[in-house]
């Protein structure tokens, strides 16, 4: 993974520095609310229903097991001994002091942590494929870009105070896992026909109010422009976006409202200006940031030999086969694997995890993964770099610690926001909806015969949980002080993206887990052999659905 | 939109990272102006300036100021002989203004003082110079020592900016390792 150096331990320290004088005028009176708003924002800092909430940045969600136990110890010692992992791959602090805030940063910075643009109207977290550098599927390691990218949008001057929050994806996979085409710009990585890399521009995607897919503006920019062009973008929409009305202001409102040729030609403009100058990356920088994100020395495993084991080991437990099929991914080198851990046991916040279990994963990783873990967006954990040969002690640790629940892409593995718990955006609690449908499909053998199916749930139309492009999306609304939940079906993330169509009227919380058991009722009546969720919604329609549903 | 001025001004300006009187007032959008009753330093709004351009083409006490949803595009022709383009922040989230600093600096090479006026604030300071700002009107009820200070926030920078003061600032680390 990337280590800093001189200049990135400087810049952090001096961010810390600056915080707290931040803090300390706010405490004292000489800052606003309205002033200090902003400020704690860029720092990852909200006020939340009952206390503030401190996110903490995990570039792309590549992190160390140090890092992972200065966590542990953070939220033991400032916290309430656990934290959450965001569909941003971040992590999240639900309990923290605003006084306390400063010093917290100033111990994550001695792990080459941050919390510097979580939030806020700038250029957020820059995220990609939680299996970057390992996914059989890969054209090209994307960590080295994401790491490029978020360099230059580290105190960006001109890009602090957008018009709204700013979020690009990077993908470099055949099957997508980053959900480019929902993000403010998706970079999409390909190999022109000599192999080298380009980049496919996409611009204009988004969740929340209004969800859109995003328009691709720029074909084959060769790597070399990357920032550059990046910035034309930006510069674009710094001026222009819409800043009357926040609902308004993203840039996918923007490029509709010029559409996205003239966009284009816009943004064009203004790259002729800057194409060229200091910030166009050179193969010196490229190959600087790359050399960290070198394959580990592998190895040299029969891959054959290795499946024979894991083959009697399968006889000698059914849990862990089931585990093997569902959690355990793929890995682009012989006799490895990739391993997700499960944050979702039935009765446990989705993507919570407590200080123990942190410190255990952290010791797992160090014995079987390197030393090295990523936070999915759909929240769980992955430990990339596993011998297939390590796989089932791996597993039996893991089932002590209650993460290897054999759901990964099943219904009772949903993407969850936080919700009217904790956040205080939220219309509605989201937390106890998971947790009533994991309660209501609990039968695994029924979840595995339903196939995959991508449940999300958001507690508010900001769409944290990602509820447009769930296969069944969940979304939370406040009719009257009473909470009530719309019921949408058919999005999907991948490169068949699609936003999800509302079934009808929304539902009291008691009725939901019922309402999804006929939702499956029509999906299995209509299914034909082995068909998935996503492909019987897409032949049918939302029809059927609807009709029974509600008759 | 920043008030007419009055006559007496606290020391609010930073130029050149000191503190000095504010010489210069500033026309509100609305204001009647004449050229011929025009004395001292005076920032005219966008529109007023385009109006009189000709006769203002060599003035050294006549600038201009932008409002934060004007941008410098009419001036491209022309800057270069202004002595003070002001970009104001009606608030400080609003963040064209660094944009249209960077417009000046960057494509029109602009070399004159570019200056924030409005809701101009400590903690922007940093980012203010890395566009290419080179003086600052602070807020009135704010503390003009303190957000001096802000100036240097950072002492390295991972992008370009448009930096007047020290050029190598300008430089992103990428190229120094």
């Amino acid at each position: 993974m990337y280590i800093y150096d001189q200049y990135d331990r400087q810049i952090i320290k001096e961010r810390v520095d600056q915080f707290r004088g931040q803090t300390d005028r706010f405490l004292a009176g000489e800052l606003s609310e309205a002033e200090f708003l902003p400020l704690r924002l860029q720092n990852g800092l909200y006020i939340q229903r009952l206390a503030p909430m401190l996110r903490v940045a995990v570039p792309y969600g590549l992190y160390n097991t140090a890092q992972l136990r200065k966590l542990a110890h953070i939220a033991r010692h400032y916290d309430k001994g656990y934290i959450h992992v965001s569909t941003r791959q971040n992590f999240q602090l639900n309990w923290p002091r605003l006084e306390d805030v400063p010093d917290i940063l100033e111990e994550l910075a001695t792990v080459e942590m941050h919390a510097i643009q979580t939030s806020g109207n700038c250029i957020r977290n820059t995220t990609t494929d939680q299996y970057a550098g390992v996914a059989i599927d890969e054209i090209e390691d994307p960590r080295p870009w994401c790491e490029l990218i978020r360099q230059w949008s580290t105190f960006h001057p001109e890009f602090a105070l957008l018009p709204r929050k700013f979020k690009i994806a990077v993908c470099a996979t055949e099957e997508d896992r980053a959900a480019f085409k929902f993000h403010d710009i998706g970079v999409e990585l390909v190999h022109n026909n000599e192999g080298h890399t380009r980049f496919h521009i996409h611009v204009g995607g988004g969740l929340g109010r209004t969800p859109v897919i995003s328009q691709l503006i720029k074909r084959d920019l060769h790597w070399q422009h990357l920032i550059t062009y990046l910035e034309a973008v930006l510069r674009v929409y710094n001026q222009l976006g819409r800043r009357d009305n926040k609902y308004k202001a993203r840039i996918k409102i923007l490029v509709k409202a010029m559409g996205p040729e003239a966009f284009a030609e816009r943004v064009d403009q203004e790259w002729q200006h800057i194409k060229g100058d200091d910030n166009t990356l050179t193969e010196a920088a490229v190959a600087r940031v790359q050399a960290f994100f070198t394959p580990q020395d592998y190895d040299v495993l029969d891959d054959s030999s290795c499946n024979r084991e894991l083959a009697s080991q399968r006889l000698e437990s059914n849990d862990f086969g089931r585990w093997l099929d569902k959690n355990v991914q793929p890995h682009k080198q012989a006799g490895y694997a990739i391993v997700n851990l499960a944050l979702k046991p039935t009765g446990i916040a989705p993507g919570d995890i407590t200080d123990l279990q942190m410190e255990a994963i952290a010791d797992l990783a160090d014995q079987y993964s390197g030393g090295l873990l990523r936070n999915t967006h759909q929240q769980n954990i992955v430990l990339a770099d596993v011998k297939k040969t390590d796989l089932f002690a791996l597993w039996q640790r893991c089932d002590a610690l209650n993460i290897a629940t054999p759901n990964l892409g099943y219904l009772s593995d949903p993407i969850c926001c936080p919700g009217g718990d904790y956040c205080a955006l939220a219309n509605a609690k989201s937390i106890p909806i998971a947790e009533a449908i994991q309660r209501q499909f609990d039968d695994l053998d029924y979840l595995y015969d339903l196939g995959p199916i991508d449940l999300n749930i958001s507690g508010c139309m900001n769409a944290c949980g990602h509820h447009h492009v769930g296969h069944i999306g969940i979304l939370g609304v406040d009719k009257k002080g009473r909470e009530f939940y719309q019921i949408s079906l058919g999005g999907n993330m991948g490169r068949e993206a699609s936003i999800a169509k509302i079934l009808g009227p929304s539902f009291t919380p008691e009725e939901v887990p019922a309402v999804v058991e006929k939702v499956l009722e029509v999906f299995t009546q209509q299914r034909h052999p082995e068909e998935q969720f996503i492909d019987t919604y897409r032949r049918v329609g939302i029809d059927p659905f609807k009709e029974y549903v509600y008759a | 939109m920043p008030n007419s001025s009055e006559a007496s001004q606290p020391s609010n300006l930073i130029q050149d990272n000191q503190i000095i009187d504010n010489p210069w007032q500033i026309v509100a959008k609305d204001a009647e102006f004449s050229i011929a009753d025009a004395s001292g330093y005076i920032l005219l709004p966008l529109a007023i300036w385009l109006q009189h351009a000709e006769q203002l083409q060599n003035s050294k006490t006549i600038g201009v100021w932008l409002d934060s949803d004007e941008s410098p595009e009419p001036l491209e022709a022309m800057c270069q002989s202004i002595p003070v383009i002001a970009i104001n922040f009606p608030v400080f989230a609003d963040g064209r203004g660094y944009s249209y600093a960077r417009t000046l600096r960057d494509y029109y090479h602009y070399a004159g003082d570019v200056r924030a006026i409005g809701d101009v604030l400590h903690d922007q300071m940093y980012f203010y110079k890395r566009c290419g700002f080179s003086s600052y009107l602070i807020r009135e009820d704010a503390n003009a020592e303190k957000a001096l200070a802000g100036l240097n926030d950072f002492s390295a920078n991972y992008q370009v900016g448009s930096d007047q003061s020290n050029s190598k600032q300008d430089i992103p680390v990428f190229h120094k390792r």
